[in-house]
């Protein structure tokens, strides 16, 4: 991520003059089923305007909303993944006007949501408390053409209704954030939980994932919730950072001055790197919520929910729990953090599974495997195992292990063939150590060096060991001989 | 001299065309004869195409010569009330904001009749919306009662009531939310039920208070509207309310009488009513009491609540029901400088001022810091009605009552007086805040020569036992009283 021209530093504590952050995040995530929420119109992204569209996702006269059971599959998948309680809900309708609202009112769930009271631990080992993670219907699409982006200074607007009933998760945090890294922590971790699940796409950019923050400021060692402002706009991690930092900071330098925000929507201006208010006092909604009379209250059966809970493996924090739980207490945080990732995971997991060394296949996973996954169509499970074998077999050395990893995502050929093709057959250890004694040879004033004590140079001979093995020698076997040597010598 | 299809009734008369003693075209040119007669005094239709009617006879007919598999009510004439939707005709809820428009699709209503082989007439008059109980909301025209044209038919299914009381229909559906089919039923002298809620699909009607709308039969007789009702009672997947499991016959139940049925008097319902209506349902007491019924009054205070609940719970839905009219999608749209000002101008300009008054109305019943002081209340009353009703049914089978509490009234009389409107309502609204069925049957004229009707009552379900009941009724008044029909 590049750096951000303000003073927040990502990966440090948030206080500014002695105020700390409050934040809660709402996470709309699109879901992904095939229809949409209240008719069978298809639910896809990127189709020709209008052309997934019904009475019903029209909200023609006379239609009404039939909901479709998979999205309450998913909305339950999401709430137990998220530690909440699963229970009887309702349907009710916010009221309010705008064109790509084509009903007048959005069909959500308002005092009695589906899931409530949960929690999503992050891997820094922070909790976040989620409040809720209801239902609701997307709204259509609206864009302004000619002359300015606003719909005010328009020539014309042009509405696609492909995506009105789309249905959606929004997922409410508690005001448990309390910096900008951990809003960042706390979205990167749960886009990873909605993937896991199969539930969403988490694509940021395409809307598919939204997030609005709500933020407010107090000082530090306070409990108090003081006045917050809901941030929108915020389409890329980048400017959930740096949204929340100026918002805090406007807030202090607010209450620094003795004056205090108020509680608005505000947008994040990207361009120009500052929130903006959107609407004045005068036009806030009042949506007149009120209990949908076109649909039963939705009470899921235990044995229902059940079923779905059963249908839950691979949350990241299952997956973290499984590598952690096969490394034996050994640390690799920060590789598997990586490993973790929705396409990774299976390959380290099937690698360990199948009784490769933990530490191995997660090294390479996190390492090789990341670099080279974007673009490998010629890799499977089975040849990345195949591969870690060979080189936990010290068949080949670690250093051709990941020359053939790379290869082998890209060649359409055999291991073995790749192997002779690449000439990757590990040196013969006593051709190795002849080796060392030759580059030892070659390097007198830096061997006395090294058997004066500086170790930092034995990089520098096992180098030269491996270009002029090309790359076969055993790093092991070598360093072997390098220390064999120097009790020889000194 | 030859029979007039008309004269039939519906079951007769799709016998008849199965038979083949009467074609289709026969049946759609008597239609056609008797709207020409009728029509230009009455103001039934807000939509009629003759020649569209005969090419579909022309179908019909066609399909019985070859001997095809037709439904229940082939060749027989519905009129539509125009707010369910219709894909081969206009739909405006007599609105000028749906002037114009074209539905993509058939209610699920419509389609059903059209399955059963019936003949989707024409679309009816009503309150614009179906917000009225005169059918002098339309903001087409003004439909009169066939009985005295200078009466109103009742509303806001008005044109429906009319055109069967004219005989320019045999069947026709109403909508009713809160007495909506069966006060103008009772005004026109005609048969009018409103079914549980959830009883037929509200697919394809258009929203007016969608936990209290229900479609229903409007029908010269009470074997007519059970046809109909049968017809019609379906489980609909693409209503969420739409009850679960089979209904009930009800044609069947002609002969079973009412012995030893328990009949209850509410009489807060008789209390609000003109002597010669009360004097009238205490007669139909009398008559059932003599056929073997157990008749006895009984109070359910919660029923005078009725009123004031309703009005605020109908507006409320209502309100959102119809944000949806704001020119962006379909009907009317009034251009505007802003999108603000679009809105303001389509909707001022669209809707007529019952429709504003209740939109206001229902606005502010649900805004922030008033809702539980109105809607949340009328919420809390709309429980108490339904409890007591179904502790009531603890004693009683039925219940009966006035219908409207008097006849039809003059056009123009109430309807620059809201109040006065509102109160025609009374007798009918705890049913729909109950969400349960009734009747309402014609029981002869009164002194003035206008049809008084009579309304029973039932819990959840009853619909079998209702028209047993309404069947009773029915040749009580043949028996006893001076024919109501038109």
């Amino acid at each position: 991520m590049p750096r951000s021209n303000t003073a927040y530093e990502i990966g440090t504590p948030w206080l500014y003059e002695g105020y700390e952050l409050v934040v809660g995040l709402e996470v709309h995530t699109e879901l992904k089923t095939r229809s949409k929420l209240f008719c069978s119109c298809a639910n896809e992204f990127g189709n020709i305007p209008n052309t997934n569209v019904c009475p019903v996702c029209l909200g023609l006269p006379g239609t009404l909303p039939v909901l479709n059971k998979t999205v309450v599959e998913l909305a339950i998948k999401i709430g137990l993944a998220l530690n909440c309680e699963v229970r009887k809900s309702t349907f009710h309708r916010k009221n309010y006007f705008y064109p790509d609202l084509p009903k007048g009112y959005q069909i959500s769930q308002y005092d009695l949501p589906i899931n409530s009271d949960g929690y999503l631990d992050l891997p820094s080992g922070h909790r976040v408390g989620i409040v809720r993670a209801h239902i609701e219907e997307d709204t259509g699409k609206i864009t302004h053409m000619g002359l300015s982006g606003r719909m005010d200074k328009s020539a014309y607007s042009l509405i696609d209704y492909n995506r009105a009933g789309v249905p959606l998760t929004e997922i409410v945090s508690a005001p448990d954030i309390h910096s900008p890294d951990q809003a960042r922590e706390y979205v990167v971790e749960l886009r990873g939980v909605l993937m896991a699940l199969g539930v969403s796409d988490g694509r940021m950019e395409e809307g598919s994932l939204r997030v609005d923050a709500n933020v407010s400021v107090r000082p530090m060692g306070s409990s108090e919730l003081r006045t917050r402002c809901e941030i929108k706009n915020l389409n890329s991690l980048r400017s959930l950072v740096r949204a929340i930092d100026y918002e805090g900071k406007r807030h202090v330098k607010l209450y620094m001055r003795d004056d205090a925000p108020i509680q608005e929507t505000r947008h994040w201006d990207e361009a120009r790197q500052r929130t903006d208010s959107l609407r004045s006092k005068e036009e806030a909604n009042d949506y007149r919520y009120f209990l949908e009379p076109d649909l039963k209250a939705l009470a899921p059966t235990e044995g229902f929910i059940r079923g779905i809970e059963s249908q839950i493996v691979d949350t990241p924090k299952l997956k973290r729990a499984f590598l952690n739980e096969s490394l034996a207490g050994e640390e690799m945080s920060d590789q598997v953090e990586k490993a973790i990732d929705l396409e990774l995971y299976p390959y380290v997991k099937h690698a360990i599974e199948v009784g490769v060394s933990p530490r191995l296949a997660i090294a390479r996973t996190a390492n090789e495997l990341a670099a080279t996954i974007s673009d490998a169509p010629y890799l499977s499970i089975e040849r990345f195992v195949e591969v870690l074998r060979l080189e936990e077999d010290k068949e080949i050395s670690p250093s051709q292990a990941k020359v053939l990893l790379n290869a082998v995502t890209k060649r359409d050929e055999s291991v073995s063939d790749i192997i002779s093709a690449l000439d990757l057959k590990k040196a013969d250890d006593g051709e190795t150590r002849s080796v060392v004694e030759t580059v030892v040879a070659q390097s007198p004033s830096e061997w006395a060096r090294f058997l004066e004590g500086q170790d930092q140079l034995m990089g520098f001979f096992v180098g030269k060991v491996m270009k002029l093995t090309g790359g076969k020698a055993d790093g092991s076997v070598v360093k072997d001989t390098l220390l064999q040597l120097r009790q020889r010598d000194s | 001299m030859e029979v007039n299809p008309l004269d039939l009734d519906a079951y007769s008369l799709s016998g008849a065309v199965l038979s083949k003693e009467i074609s289709v075209s026969e049946v759609v040119r008597s239609v056609i004869a008797q709207v020409e007669l009728r029509e230009p005094s009455i103001s039934a239709f807000l939509h009629f195409d003759p020649e569209a009617l005969l090419e579909k006879a022309s179908v019909l007919d066609e399909k019985v010569l070859r001997g095809e598999t037709v439904g229940r009510l082939v060749g027989v004439p519905v009129a539509v009330k125009d707010n369910m939707v219709t894909s081969d005709m206009p739909t405006t809820a007599a609105s000028k904001i749906l002037e114009g428009w074209r539905p993509p699709y058939d209610a699920t209503v419509v389609e059903l009749i059209k399955d059963a082989g019936g003949l989707v007439v024409g679309k009816t008059n009503l309150d614009e919306f179906a917000m009225g109980s005169s059918t002098e909301n339309s903001a087409y025209k003004v439909t009169r009662n066939p009985h005295d044209l200078s009466k109103v038919p009742g509303g806001s299914s008005g044109g429906s009531a009319a055109a069967v009381a004219a005989r320019m229909s045999i069947l026709a559906l109403g909508s009713d939310t809160g007495g909506s089919i069966r006060q103008p039923a009772s005004l026109c002298g005609v048969v009018g039920v409103k079914p549980t809620y959830g009883y037929v699909s509200r697919y394809g009607l258009i929203a007016f208070a969608s936990s209290l709308d229900q479609i229903g039969p409007i029908a010269r007789t009470v074997k007519d509207a059970a046809l109909l009702l049968e017809v019609i009672g379906e489980r609909d997947p693409k209503d969420s309310t739409s009850i679960l499991g089979e209904r009930p016959k009800l044609v069947e139940r002609e002969a079973f009488g009412v012995e030893s049925l328990r009949i209850g008097i509410v009489s807060e319902l008789v209390d609000n009513c003109s002597t010669e209506v009360r004097d009238r349902v205490f007669m139909a007491a009398r008559l059932l009491e003599e056929r073997g019924a157990k008749v006895d009054t009984v109070s359910a205070k919660a029923v005078t609540l009725g009123l004031s609940a309703y009005y605020v719970i109908a507006p409320a839905e209502a309100s959102s029901n119809l944000s949806r009219y704001d020119g962006v999608r379909f009907g009317l749209r009034k251009d505007g400088s802003s999108l603000t000002d679009m809105f303001f101008s389509t909707r001022t300009e669209g809707f007529g001022d019952e429709v504003k008054r209740r939109i206001m109305l229902g606005t502010y019943a649900l805004s922030s810091g008033y809702y539980d002081q109105y809607y949340g209340k009328a919420l809390a009353t709309r429980g108490l009605i339904r409890r007591q009703f179904n502790e009531v049914y603890k004693d009683f089978d039925l219940l009966l009552g006035p219908t409207s509490p008097t006849t039809a009234f003059a056009i123009g009389e109430k309807s620059n007086d809201p109040m006065a409107m509102y109160m025609n309502d009374i007798c009918t609204i705890p049913s729909n805040l109950a969400g349960h069925p009734a009747v309402s049957i014609p029981f002869g004229l009164a002194d003035n020569g206008l049809p008084i009707g009579v309304q029973l009552l039932g819990p959840d379900m009853s619909e079998p036992l209702l028209f047993q009941a309404a069947f009773e009724l029915e040749r009580l008044a043949k028996e006893n009283l001076e024919d109501a029909r038109a």
